[in-house]
């Protein structure tokens, strides 16, 4: 009999929080190990380009350990069943933009250059500013449910800081795209990326209440569920969002990480594979569109599919065009597998923005195709974890937003990852944690924060029993 | 500095970069290469009560935590096996869990045909768990039947809330 022998006849695997140990412990090692590495780093540049060890090297460990264990003790007292890996693997990220971002202060044509800004030390500042922000989110989200009451404020929210910077007066136009507004005294600022986690979480409020009506309504035509077009207007306003922003804004980057996000989590919500494929043939209708008649982008994609004629075009002067492109390619191929060394390569010929759109090239080239694999990696275990978090958590609410803070990471990493190795056309975003930018610091490291507050409450063990006056009432009936 | 040094730096910072990326796999490896993976007690014992569980407890004796209740078939989890939250599991340490689309329940069911506060489950004072119908409108079954009473809760046995399904494993 199958009851005695104990034939197992179906197999659940179980996720979620039998029993999880805090795991701080894991934790502060990882997180000094996280700590140690961009140290090492730091000397290696030092040694590599002036032939000592920096001077700096004692106050700047300090300085990064410093920042590491407070985020370490808060995550201890007011998240201590989080993920013990986001926070070392974020540290890690930021540890290693810093010391590229100082290999290229380092750079004599780099210093020779106009826009030149020593940028490491603003760096740190923006890490600390980051890391305080971080904090901040862990103290006061006490409870990720809180923001469910927001849903449509941050939509409104999303939408004003996504409009800003084409407000006269108060967004700058830099290089071509209209991205950053102008804080008088303090520097510019970057809405978009603060935009990203609103969105998630207008998006995650918005698609669990809809999911039903969206997932159930639809006719089943040629193995696609079609949506039906009352069900379909959401979908299409935030596309048309999207295209604005890259029609005024000239911000392919945003505009593709909006759309991505918004058809993720309308995947995840529905299991609707249909959504999936509108949302590549819109997606596809739209940057055709635009790019046939917006030059900006016109000229992106012409970059992109020739980087040599460009390159060319460039060396003889012509207004508008860039090598940066070719030189970034360049840089990777000059690296090889095993790299140049820190501080050995010429990565500093991409010349302008090399710190911030184009620091994976740094890394290609110094580190090699070992050491940006490692990197990507790094990137994809923060996505793994936010995804792990995503099916861990107990409310539908908390997954969405998880799996769309998570999408929304995933996807600007392989926009930009893309872009720089010539996958896909360049866009104007920033490497998250590498690139030297205070808003892409901050944004990313509240992103992490709020990841670290679901899954605490995801694999927090649940409360202990409440002193409960009916159970003492109730009479248990025994069969 | 000599070729060699910088030869050597540049190496090993790779080897430590990778270095760091395998512990933190190592980290999650429960997570890589499947967490641990339970029976489910097949639906013919499901209904019957402890004896047929009492059976298959031998292999499955590992798991019971040391130093926990004096029973020895005390589930020591909640799965749900069926509904949009499938997977999801929650260890029962003695805590009242809640069932229902409130926002403040412990498992928040998405489900049409649930409550607000639908049931909740509880240990009675020897340990036995007990579901309670807390007057949801559409009911909850335990096997087929509909809860009356607050019932004791056999191992495996479904237990029925509108789409979902959970039921006790140890």
């Amino acid at each position: 009999m199958s009851s005695t022998t104990n034939t197992p006849t179906h197999h659940t695997s179980t996720i979620g929080s039998i029993g999880t140990p805090s795991r701080r412990n894991t934790e502060l090692a990882l997180l000094v190990f996280a700590v140690v590495i961009p140290v090492f780093a730091y000397a290696n540049v030092g040694l590599a380009i002036n032939g000592q060890v920096p001077s700096g090297l004692l106050s700047y460990g300090l300085g990064l350990g410093l920042l590491a264990g407070i985020a370490h003790l808060v995550v201890r007292k007011f998240a201590p069943y989080a993920d013990p890996l986001l926070l070392p693997l974020a540290t890690l990220l930021n540890g290693l933009g810093l010391v590229a971002i100082w290999r290229l202060d380092q750079s004599k044509l780099l210093q020779s250059l106009p826009t030149f800004v020593t940028a490491a030390p603003r760096q740190l500042l923006y890490t600390a500013l980051g890391i305080a922000l971080f904090i901040g989110v862990l103290i006061f989200l006490k409870d990720h449910r809180v923001l469910q009451r927001y849903t449509y404020i941050s939509m409104f929210v999303a939408l004003v800081l996504l409009i800003l910077p084409l407000v006269p007066g108060l967004g700058t136009d830099v290089f071509g795209a209209k991205i950053w507004i102008k804080i008088p005294g303090l520097g510019t600022l970057q809405p978009g990326e603060f935009a990203k986690i609103v969105l998630a979480v207008f998006f995650a409020g918005y698609l669990m209440v809809k999911r039903d009506a969206l997932a159930l309504a639809s006719r089943r035509f040629m193995g696609l569920y079609l949506p039906r077009g009352r069900d379909l207007g959401p979908i299409v306003v935030v596309w048309a969002i999207s295209i604005l922003i890259l029609v005024f804004e000239t911000d392919l980057g945003t505009s593709l990480l909006f759309f991505g996000m918004f058809v993720i989590m309308l995947y995840v919500a529905t299991e609707r594979t249909s959504w999936i494929v509108f949302g590549l043939l819109m997606s596809a209708v739209g940057a055709v569109g635009v790019a046939s008649f917006e030059p900006h982008i016109q000229q992106r994609v012409d970059a992109w599919l020739d980087p040599m004629r460009e390159y060319m075009l460039s060396r003889q002067g012509v207004v508008g065009h860039s090598e940066q492109a070719m030189q970034a390619l360049w840089a990777f191929g000059s690296g090889g597998t095993l790299g140049t060394g820190w501080g050995q390569g010429h990565s500093e010929l991409i010349r302008f923005a090399a710190n911030s759109d184009f620091i994976l090239a740094t890394f290609g080239e110094e580190l090699g195709l070992a050491g940006v694999m490692a990197i990507l990696l790094i990137y994809g275990l923060i996505v793994e974890r936010g995804v792990r978090t995503a099916l861990a958590a107990r409310d539908p609410f908390g997954k969405l937003l998880a799996i769309g803070l998570s999408g929304a990471f995933a996807l600007q990493v392989f926009v930009v990852a893309g872009g720089v190795m010539g996958l896909i056309p360049l866009t104007g975003m920033t490497m998250p944690f590498l690139a030297y930018g205070g808003s892409s610091v901050l944004a990313n490291w509240a992103l992490i924060g709020i990841l670290l507050r679901i899954s605490d409450t995801a694999r927090r063990p649940a409360p202990s029993p409440a002193p409960n006056p009916d159970a003492e009432m109730t009479q248990v009936v025994r069969p | 500095m000599s070729e060699l040094t910088l030869t050597v730096m540049r190496l090993g910072f790779l080897a430590v970069l990778w270095l760091f990326v395998i512990v933190a796999v190592q980290v999650i490896r429960s997570d890589l290469f499947g967490t641990r993976v339970t029976q489910r007690a097949s639906r013919r014992d499901a209904g019957r009560p402890q004896q047929s569980a009492a059976r298959q407890a031998p292999p499955q004796q590992r798991q019971q935590p040391a130093g926990g209740r004096a029973r020895r078939n005390a589930p020591t989890k909640l799965v749900v096996t069926e509904g949009t939250l499938t997977g999801t599991t929650v260890a029962l340490q003695g805590q009242t869990i809640t069932l229902g689309r409130a926002h403040d329940s412990t498992i928040v069911l998405d489900d049409d045909y649930a409550s607000s506060r639908h049931a909740r489950i509880y240990p009675d004072r020897d340990g036995q768990w007990i579901v309670e119908d807390l007057g949801s409108t559409n009911g909850t079954y335990l096997d087929r039947s509909r809860l009356t009473t607050p019932t004791p809760i056999p191992l495996g046995a479904p237990i029925r809330i509108g789409k979902t399904v959970i039921e006790l494993r140890k």
